[in-house]
């Protein structure tokens, strides 16, 4: 039980992990599949981050007043994966706005119904 | 001095031509950048190749960081050999976009692809140079937001939803692999491939690594299409505008077999990776699912592109049966494969953009009688289609050989005899083709007479030329892939 409490942010990262998956498969809609690309991708920046954090830590700083650190790599490591995120998720609009104007709906299967009809015309 | 910082220089140069392109705007001007940074990226990788063959691994300290605190880009055989492979189908896809681009895209559009066809040369070599776990991610991201792009650019809405599709798979692939390298950390403290090498040698084989292994295996299989996450590809490289049909189907999916090669047999370890976990088991089951079921799919394709893109689903089945194989001849082929399947998918792809340019499409329909109306595309196809069977005197038929010696070698004598037969299969489909270009009566809807321009028919039949020279001088090829496979199992370096 303690060991169950006492790691609560990887219970929470496999929740979030869990939860974007979920949504990506089981959503027909394409900006809804976006979002649970975000809470995906959000589950790993709290897989970096957690453990880089000690109790009492400080920042790196060299000095006699401090002895515990905590480890800055992980949140650079993760500043990096955000912007790529960001990225990500900009892109993964701008084709959703295309794919709006050029069939008119942004629900999977409508789009596949309206390819479909028109293999043709392609 | 510059050929100290070639490792560093080999990426940075079309990493920076893409926002120079951008900042030009203009085609031809973005157009010669292009070609020039992918012909320095081909001459760079030609010479770092050699450097390797002559002195061995070089490793490169990026502003001066030592290892293990700061990126060190790391070339050995099997990434100098990978970076040949991509620096090469670069240079020759980019003076091909100059005509093909230019038929496929509105003019304002045109600097645009070949600032993110840059972009993504760039992300593809430094995923292939770099030996920082989480930097193989940045790059892979690059390269991987670029192919949204290039894909999304095609004329056909469709190209539209392969693209996004893409963008979902592909990004659950990579963030599946940051899981795996996040673990790694948590357990080694380090991001470098070769200090995590060491550090794993002691503790490996521990829940957290393994649960890395699979995150890793399974992210990476994802971007290199292996059955039964290839889902993506055939729409992507179907829709795609040709160039980037060409280019992807020969990069992309090998570089990604690269990092799965690096982190089984450099970080985890062959005694790991093929000896305690049933991985070759698990590998040869999806591979021949793979080779067997997109064939047979490829069979009924209506569209020559669509064909060829579950081929090469079937073709990558090859490569990662060899790995399944866990013996060094059995590595040997994989490499050899990554390479010669690349050259002869690149040739295709490019001819097939020749004839969309001609016809309008690649449709089986507009084939009738193409051998009369284009003769030069229609040879070039069929002769590099033998390279995909692997009919001696091709590179094709060096790989499947490797791959069938290798097969024996390590006691699987139906394996050797299933590679065989499944070659059959593309025999079949390549026939497709010559039965429509050849032995049909040209109809309205065949594309009057008339070859492809120049500037797109010298690329391909350049390629088309090294299916045939590497079917003969193996000397490059093999000989590189011997000594990646001997580094890999850790042997000689």
């Amino acid at each position: 039980m303690t060991t169950f409490a006492s790691h609560y942010s990887y219970w929470i990262t496999v929740l979030l992990l869990a939860a974007g998956l979920y949504i990506m498969i089981a959503r027909g809609n394409l900006v809804k599949k976006l979002i649970g690309l975000s809470i995906f991708q959000t589950s790993v920046y709290l897989l970096y981050i957690a453990p880089g954090k000690l109790i009492g830590g400080t920042a790196p700083i060299v000095s006699e007043a401090y002895r515990v650190y905590s480890n800055p790599l992980p949140h650079v490591l993760i500043l990096t994966a955000i912007v790529v995120g960001i990225a990500t998720l900009a892109l993964g609009l701008a084709i959703v706005v295309r794919i709006s104007t050029a069939y008119g709906s942004i629900e999977e299967d409508e789009i596949v119904a309206a390819d479909a009809g028109g293999r043709d015309r392609a | 001095m510059i050929a100290e910082h070639l490792p560093a220089l080999v990426v940075v140069v079309p990493l920076a031509a893409a926002p120079l392109i951008v900042l030009l705007r203009s085609a031809a001007l973005g157009w010669a950048l292009a070609f020039a940074a992918s012909l320095f990226a081909f001459g760079a990788s030609l010479a770092l190749a050699a450097e390797v063959a002559r002195a061995g691994v070089i490793s490169y300290h990026l502003g001066s960081w030592p290892p293990p605190w700061g990126i060190e880009y790391r070339i050995d055989a099997l990434s100098a050999f990978l970076l040949v492979l991509v620096s090469a189908i670069g240079a020759v896809v980019a003076p091909y976009a100059w005509r093909s681009i230019a038929a496929e895209l509105p003019r304002e559009q045109h600097y645009l692809y070949h600032a993110v066809f840059c972009l993504c040369l760039a992300g593809l070599l430094g995923m292939t140079a770099t030996g920082d776990a989480f930097n193989v991610f940045v790059f892979m991201e690059i390269a991987s937001l670029a192919m949204y792009v290039l894909i999304a650019l095609g004329r056909d809405r469709r190209a539209l939803l392969a693209s996004f599709q893409y963008l979902i798979l592909g990004t659950i692939g990579a963030t599946f692999y940051v899981v795996g390298v996040g673990l790694l950390y948590l357990v080694t403290g380090t991001l470098n491939i070769a200090d995590m090498a060491e550090r794993l040698a002691h503790d490996g084989g521990t829940r957290p690594v393994l649960a890395a292994l699979a995150f890793i295996t399974v992210g990476l299989s994802l971007k290199l299409a292996l059955f039964p996450l290839h889902l993506w590809l055939p729409n992507a490289y179907a829709y795609a505008p040709s160039a980037v049909t060409a280019f992807l189907a020969a990069t992309a999916t090998k570089v990604s077999v690269y990092v799965l090669l690096r982190f089984y047999f450099t970080v985890f370890g062959a005694g790991l990776v093929l000896e305690t976990l049933p991985v070759p088991e698990i590998l040869i089951g999806l591979s021949i699912a793979a080779i067997v079921s997109a064939s047979l799919v490829a069979l009924w394709q209506a569209d020559l592109k669509r064909m060829f893109a579950y081929s090469s689903v079937a073709q990558i089945g090859y490569i990662t049966l060899g790995i399944g194989l866990a013996t060094r001849d059995g590595l040997t082929a994989a490499v050899v494969h990554l390479f010669n399947h690349g050259i002869t998918k690149g040739a295709l792809f490019l001819l097939i953009g020749g004839i969309a340019l001609r016809a309008g499409g690649a449709g089986f329909e507009r084939l009738r009688g193409l051998g009369r109306a284009m003769p030069l595309t229609s040879l070039g196809i069929t002769l590099a289609g033998l390279s995909l069977i692997g009919v001696p005197g091709t590179a094709g038929f060096i790989s499947k050989w490797t791959l069938v010696l290798g097969a024996i070698e390590a006691g699987y004598w139906w394996l050797a005899a299933l590679v065989v037969l499944t070659s059959l299969i593309a025999v079949a489909y390549v026939w497709r083709f010559v039965e429509a270009a050849y032995l049909q009566a040209p109809d309205a809807r065949t594309p009057p007479a008339g070859e492809a321009p120049f500037s797109m028919l010298a690329p391909s039949w350049l390629l088309v030329g090294a299916c045939f020279w590497f079917g003969f001088d193996t000397s490059f090829t093999v000989e590189s892939a011997r000594r990646a496979a001997a580094l890999m199992l850790g042997g000689a370096p």
